[in-house]
């Protein structure tokens, strides 16, 4: 029984990428054959949808601008949550326990009729279709699941480090900086590789605070499918393309992940 | 654990990450509260209704077969992701490349915009020009989920498997990594089955983890849009509309501002008190 072990992760991967298979085979046909029959590979070649998608503006600033808000929501999300996740880890105060709970509450709001009231919002600051607002708003969800990643992490850590550092004289910021993160660095890889993908993958939110200059490439492409019919080939192209800053990621945190982490308390 | 020191300074601390969340938690929940309780006829012109849209949304038959159906489709979901995604982490290499591989392969679904999925399985699960719906009619199985409620519900589960059960396997497998080998050792000592390992060793250091995971897929699997929008659009007919897709077609479609608001409010409440009953049971006996 031990033997055929490997076998339940590989069924798993296979399940996995048949429909991502069937994307990159589209991605290589041109509209025409994919509507015209059903083959299980490209029977006519061509990158001519991927060249498409490269050269053309209005398609790569896509990536560009959903690059942009992702990464910025990924810094701001981790640099506030890093002090936080630091208190609730080794100081009791009032409040605490609610509090915790009352940030993870935020992941619960139904994005659907929030959307209005965030698109006022942001108006109201001058800030609809720039990326800052995108990334703000990402933080709503991001910044409660950083702290409670970081948090577990941190728990790990045993107290006497902190102790041995202030009796040494260190000021509280230069241990922080110094001595405390780098010893929770896998954490923060964990972390960041969480922000990055519910950010990275969010729609609702980010097509409702952008028109034209901070546009993510998820909703250039729904707007390619109701204005000139149904470009198959281009959409599989550009949906497959948005797989790989992920997967880039994923490979850069392997190792954090792999080396395991626990999650202290809740 | 580790005892914490009272600190009240501490708060200084969490100060940024309250203010950010507040700025975007509690302005937008207010203006939904201040439209559940108005009527308006465009114009910018609002009148107080009190709770009237709460009382018309618990009575209607609609909202409750929404809530039906969401309900179903999250627990069939848990019941399947959390321990297909147990298992399947069990099952993965320990060491190795073998590691890297699993763990780049597995976390691609993850990382595809919600859209895009919708997208992707729209076409894979056709029975014309889909690989899936193409297969399971070679099979024997008239599949159409355009037109079939049960093919649609299977789409729609097989869609949600595919997308999420890898961030369970990722959750449990960095979970297993941190147990010590001590334990395991000492339990080949005691000569335990595998099953008692799994049962005193491997489950309780997960617990964490897992109400993680658990907490995380029912929040997201309770609050899911754009996926089945683009899938199935909610059909055929009602058969896949969920919670959140007939709310936005009141509040869009029918422009009913207030009733929608209303519904989204229970809705955030009922979310609210099963994720606290969730955490409430799974972390009952901690800290004393």
């Amino acid at each position: 029984m031990m033997r055929l072990k490997w076998l339940v992760p590989t069924l798993y991967i296979v399940f996995l990428l048949l429909p991502i298979y069937w994307l990159l085979n589209m991605s290589f046909k041109n509209t025409n054959e994919i509507l015209g029959g059903f083959t299980l590979w490209p029977v006519h070649f061509t990158l001519e949808n991927y060249a498409k998608i490269l050269t053309d503006r209005t398609w790569y600033m896509g990536y560009v601008n959903s690059l942009t808000y992702v990464l910025m929501n990924t810094v701001i999300s981790v640099t506030v949550a890093l002090p936080a996740a630091y208190a609730f880890s080794r100081y009791r105060f009032l409040g605490d326990k609610h509090l915790f709970f009352w940030l993870l509450t935020n992941r619960m709001a139904p994005p659907a009729v929030f959307a209005l009231p965030f698109f006022q919002l942001y108006s109201s600051l001058n800030l609809f279709d720039t990326s800052l607002a995108v990334a703000l708003a990402h933080c709503l969800f991001n910044i409660p699941l950083a702290v409670w990643i970081l948090e577990g992490f941190m728990s790990g850590v045993p107290r006497e480090l902190d102790e041995t550092a202030f009796v040494d004289g260190y000021p509280f910021w230069k241990f922080f900086i110094k001595i405390f993160m780098p010893t929770i660095a896998a954490g923060i890889g964990v972390a960041a590789f969480f922000c990055f993908m519910f950010s990275w993958v969010e729609l609702l939110l980010a097509k409702t605070l952008t028109s034209v200059d901070a546009k993510p490439i998820a909703a250039t492409m729904t707007r390619t499918a109701s204005t000139s019919g149904y470009e198959l080939g281009l959409l599989a192209a550009a949906g497959a393309l948005t797989i790989i800053p992920g997967a880039v990621v994923i490979y850069f945190v392997r190792n954090y992940i792999a080396k395991g982490f626990a999650l202290g308390r809740v | 654990m580790t005892t914490r020191t009272t600190n009240q300074k501490a708060w200084w601390l969490v100060l940024p990450v309250v203010l950010l969340v507040a700025f975007n938690a509690v302005i937008p929940l207010m203006a939904v509260v201040n439209y559940s309780v108005q009527e308006t006829f465009g114009n910018n012109q609002f009148f107080f209704e009190g709770v009237r849209w709460f009382e018309e949304v618990m009575k209607s038959p609609r909202f409750r077969e929404a809530l039906q159906r969401q309900l179903l489709f999250t627990a069939t979901i848990l019941a399947i992701q959390i321990p297909l995604g147990v298992a399947i982490a069990l099952a993965m290499p320990r060491k190795g490349i073998g590691v890297s591989i699993c763990l780049v392969l597995m976390a691609m679904p993850l990382l595809i915009p919600y859209n895009v999925v919708g997208a992707m399985w729209n076409i894979f699960a056709l029975p014309d020009i889909g690989l899936m719906g193409r297969g399971l009619n070679a099979l024997g199985w008239d599949f159409n989920y355009t037109r079939q409620p049960i093919a649609a519900w299977v789409t729609l589960v097989a869609m949600d498997v595919w997308h999420w059960t890898s961030l369970v396997v990722l959750l449990t497998y960095a979970g297993l990594s941190a147990i010590p080998d001590a334990y395991y050792q000492a339990a080949r000592i005691d000569g335990a089955s595998r099953w008692a390992i799994f049962r005193h060793i491997q489950l309780p250091k997960l617990k964490h983890v897992l109400l993680i995971a658990v907490l995380l897929r029912f929040m997201d699997s309770f609050m899911i849009y754009t996926e089945a929008v683009v899938l199935t659009g909610g059909g055929p007919g009602n058969a896949t509309t969920l919670l959140s897709i007939d709310l936005v077609k009141i509040a869009l479609g029918q422009f009913d501002l207030g009733p929608a608001a209303a519904m989204s409010l229970i809705y955030f409440l009922i979310i609210l008190l099963l994720s606290w009953l969730f955490y409430t049971v799974m972390t009952r006996d901690e800290e004393k």
